[in-house]
């Protein structure tokens, strides 16, 4: 028999569990609203999490504006800007981001991925997402509170965070923490499920090393998710004791607007270290699904197998573990012992090790692909971009003695939002690009896809790039003005007002992609249920978009890993999973394999 | 779940261990899904009580004013004498005496003895309440005494604070225990695992692995209280 793939056998080990049992809803609330279904679950935490997203995205805006030009508007004053900085940061990072990857795609994916039904408990799941809307329902309550929303930056560093005088300390705070509770309550239910799911309800032959790497992503992800999170919910708890009730966790003996606190002995140093043990994996909490999913789109749009699949995972689950020993780099600067930044700067620069394997394989899968480049492919390969940037000047960052003159600079800035904001954004829009036609049956429109492409793009270098010259002038961060500052020459204004008029031109393109989305859920192009030709479990789905229950009577057998693109000897280009080796069309012996 | 597992295919030791991770379907065979995520949700609980207990050693160290000697302020006067730890002895003794009952009540739910599971279970949530009841008692005498979370006669403000938080966090476990061992008591009783009778709102079968599951949560609840006991009373 002809070779027809890298792992493919005809063998798949008979069927260990029954099937699932589903809750099939009669009516519209039941189907679409009090839904159990992980693929309506995981729509409901997309729209739920662009939407705040959205606000975060306006936030962002007044702050560039203030900016870039400083004294025009009347409204930003500095209480308010340290406020739409504060939330800016914590919506985006928590609500937006990690709800978007882990609930949205998390959601639709694993079930389908997996060769699963559903979650395995769909009723915890539905639990999580609308435990997961009180919790945005209760950080967006802040904005109308007397006082607003809290201004003490997104790291709620204490004392500040809760001393007099920050904005926002009776009442924006203490929404800011229930909600962080809250939203680590949702996500542990959400959480467990897809844990629960990927090691134990896979289908016949889906070996973990035959999972696609969106899947690998997903799952490290929530596994630190689910060690992390506990460092913020003790953190949130304390915080909310040294402000309620009057202890002194955080709190050291301190005046405050001219008066002894009835605070003593508290250990600020304490939270944050609580905080970046959290906060840290955080950033892979991101990261990993972005790394899997653009593995998967990669490989699918290049028609070539990702290059050093087991690589990827050891990398993944490295890149996981070594995640948890280097939180201390964010606190160079915080007073902590210097052997101890010698010892994080260390553990910072071997992760970088695993990171570099990634990015190795993500352009050798290129390498002589037969790149098609569509939009998918597009924003995968900004991401490479992105974050290779990103990930450069985080070696400037771990290293302590670099790290000292330039942190709580632009510098900072320029480099997280290179690697953690912008990389992951590009990877929800590469996958939503990729998926959409699955979700809804219907293609995206390709013109207004490249007019959103390319503006973000270039809008992000624009507006990130420059951040790093801003960084090297010593220009600090979470200042609401400069006025008369002699470091500060008169052409950092300049830069600033620049930066602010790319911000604005890349986020009203962003209305445009949302409209695209609406337009082309009633209007787009028919997809059919495969229009990228791709191997995995959910372009093999009967119905397009799947239908609650995934699969038709039967689920998928696989066969094969999900890489098996332009297969010597193959007829087509691609091989689906389900495909056993003898059902392989192959091209009469002596042609030349496809794809080439 | 568990009843379709291939019965005596499993290979033990390390084979088994590879075999298991490199096969399809299941990583642990034959383990049904809600003990999975049992285990895996009280992985995520021991780092929240690992940090609770982290951040209560750092406020300790970070303390500038000494520390209130545990045997005495945890002291009981018992007809005319200080005995220090007396509450709190018979508090650990009837939780980890819990742990036996409740092993006991996943025995014989295992072998479908209904009366004694639901007896068990009873037991084991009674010795719960016990717990609670007299960790009230222990609070109540605490307050008495003036220990407050934001101060205490005895020394170091931060000894009232983590106390409270801590004992409190841990005892909303013992009491979020009771409230689903009377769940799962009732449903022995009512017969629920032997028809496979559909829970209330989640509308999944119930089956006799509930009652092992929340044996996992509550021998969980009880060894942290060791590690309570232990940096609370004894250090």
């Amino acid at each position: 028999m002809a070779h027809t793939g890298h792992d493919a056998t005809s063998y798949a080990p008979p069927a260990e569990l029954p099937e699932m049992e589903l809750a099939h809803p009669k009516t519209f609330i039941g189907k679409y609203i009090w839904s159990q279904d992980a693929k309506v679950i995981a729509i409901q935490y997309a729209i739920t999490a662009t939407a705040i997203g959205f606000v975060a995205l306006v936030l962002s805006i007044l702050i560039r504006l203030q900016l870039g030009f400083p004294g025009t508007f009347s409204f930003m004053t500095p209480e308010t800007y340290l406020q739409h900085v504060s939330m800016h940061g914590m919506i985006m990072v928590i609500y937006l981001l990690t709800a978007l990857f882990l609930g949205g795609f998390g959601n639709y994916l694993i079930p389908l991925m997996c060769g699963a039904r559903d979650m395995v408990f769909p009723y915890l799941n539905m639990l999580s997402y609308w435990v997961y809307l009180l919790a945005v329902l209760v950080l967006a309550a802040s904005f109308f509170v007397p006082g607003g929303p809290t201004g003490a930056g997104w790291t709620l560093y204490p004392p500040q965070a809760i001393s007099p005088g920050t904005p926002g300390i009776d009442g924006g705070i203490i929404l800011m923490l229930a909600s962080l509770a809250l939203f680590i309550i949702g996500f542990t239910m959400g959480g467990l499920n897809y844990i629960v799911t990927v090691l134990q309800a896979r289908t016949r032959g889906m070996t973990l090393m035959r999972l696609p790497l969106t899947i690998w992503g997903i799952f490290m992800a929530t596994v630190l998710a689910m060690l992390a999170f506990p460092a913020l919910l003790v953190a949130a708890l304390m915080m909310l004791m040294d402000l309620l009730v009057g202890t002194s966790f955080f709190m050291p003996t301190m005046m405050a607007l001219g008066e002894q606190t009835g605070y003593q002995d508290g250990s600020p140093l304490l939270f944050q270290h609580l905080f970046w043990f959290f906060g840290h994996p955080e950033v892979y909490i991101v990261a990993l699904p972005a790394f899997g999913i653009v593995s998967d789109i990669l490989a699918t749009h290049a028609r070539r197998n990702i290059f050093g699949y087991r690589m990827m995972v050891w990398a993944l689950v490295a890149i996981g573990g070594l995640s948890f020993v280097v939180w201390a780099h964010h606190m160079y600067v915080s007073g902590m012992n210097p052997y101890f930044g010698f010892l994080f700067a260390t553990t910072t620069l071997i992760i970088a090790v695993p990171t570099a394997i990634k990015v190795y394989n993500w352009v050798l899968t290129l390498w002589r692909g037969n790149i098609q480049l569509t939009l998918p492919m597009l924003f995968s390969i900004a991401f490479i971009f992105t974050f290779i940037n990103g990930g450069l000047s985080g070696l400037f960052l771990g290293n302590v003695t670099v790290d000292v003159p330039l942190a709580d600079t632009y510098f900072v800035v320029g480099h997280f939002h290179m690697v953690m904001a912008v990389a992951p954004i590009m990877v929800v829009f590469a996958a939503i690009y990729h998926w959409f036609p699955k979700i809804t049956g219907r293609m995206l429109h390709s013109g207004m896809g490249h007019v959103h492409f390319w503006v973000t793009f270039i809008g992000t270098y624009a507006i990130y790039y420059p951040m790093h010259y801003l960084g090297f002038a010593g220009v600090p961060r979470r200042y609401y003005a400069y006025g008369e500052t002699g470091f500060i020459p008169e052409s950092v204004v300049t830069l600033n007002s620049a930066i602010t008029i790319a911000a604005v031109v890349v986020s009203l393109v962003q209305i445009l992609f949302i409209y695209n989305l609406v337009w082309s859920t009633f209007r787009g192009r028919e997809a059919g249920p495969n229009p990228w030709k791709a191997t995995t479990l959910e372009w093999q789905t009967e119905h397009t978009p799947p239908r609650h229950g995934n699969f038709g009577k039967e689920l998928p057998v696989v066969y094969r890993w999900p890489y098996d693109y332009s297969v010597p000897g193959a007829k087509d280009d691609f091989i689906p999973q389900n495909v056993p080796p003898e059902q392989v069309e192959m091209l009469p012996e002596g042609a030349v394999g496809a794809g080439r | 779940m568990s009843e379709s597992a291939p019965k005596g295919t499993l290979a033990t030791g390390m084979e088994g261990f590879v075999h298991d991770w490199s096969s399809d379907q299941q990583v642990f065979k034959g383990v049904p899904w809600g003990k999975a995520m049992m285990w895996i949700f009280l992985l995520s609980d021991t780092f929240i009580f690992a940090c609770f207990l982290v951040g209560y050693m750092k406020v300790r160290i970070a303390a500038t004013d000494p520390w209130p000697d545990a045997s005495s302020v945890f002291a009981l006067n018992f007809m005319g004498v200080e005995v220090p730890l007396l509450l709190i002895a018979i508090m650990t003794f009837v939780l980890i005496s819990s742990s036996g009952t409740m092993a006991l009540a996943v025995k014989y739910g295992y072998e479908r003895n209904r009366k004694k599971t639901f007896a068990l279970l009873m037991a084991t949530a009674l010795l719960g309440l016990t717990f609670v009841g007299m960790q009230v008692f222990e609070w109540a005498k605490l307050i008495e005494d003036g220990v407050r979370p934001w101060g205490n006669p005895f020394g170091a403000a931060q000894f009232g604070a983590s106390f409270f938080l801590i004992t409190g966090f841990h005892g909303t476990h013992v009491t979020i225990g009771v409230i689903f061992l009377l769940i799962i008591a009732f449903k022995v009783k009512r017969g629920s695992l032997e028809t496979q009778r559909p829970g209330f709102l989640t509308g999944r079968k119930g089956r006799y692995e509930m009652v092992e599951t929340v044996g996992l949560y509550w021998h969980f609840v009880d060894l942290v209280w060791v590690f309570i006991f232990a940096f609370f009373y004894l250090w």
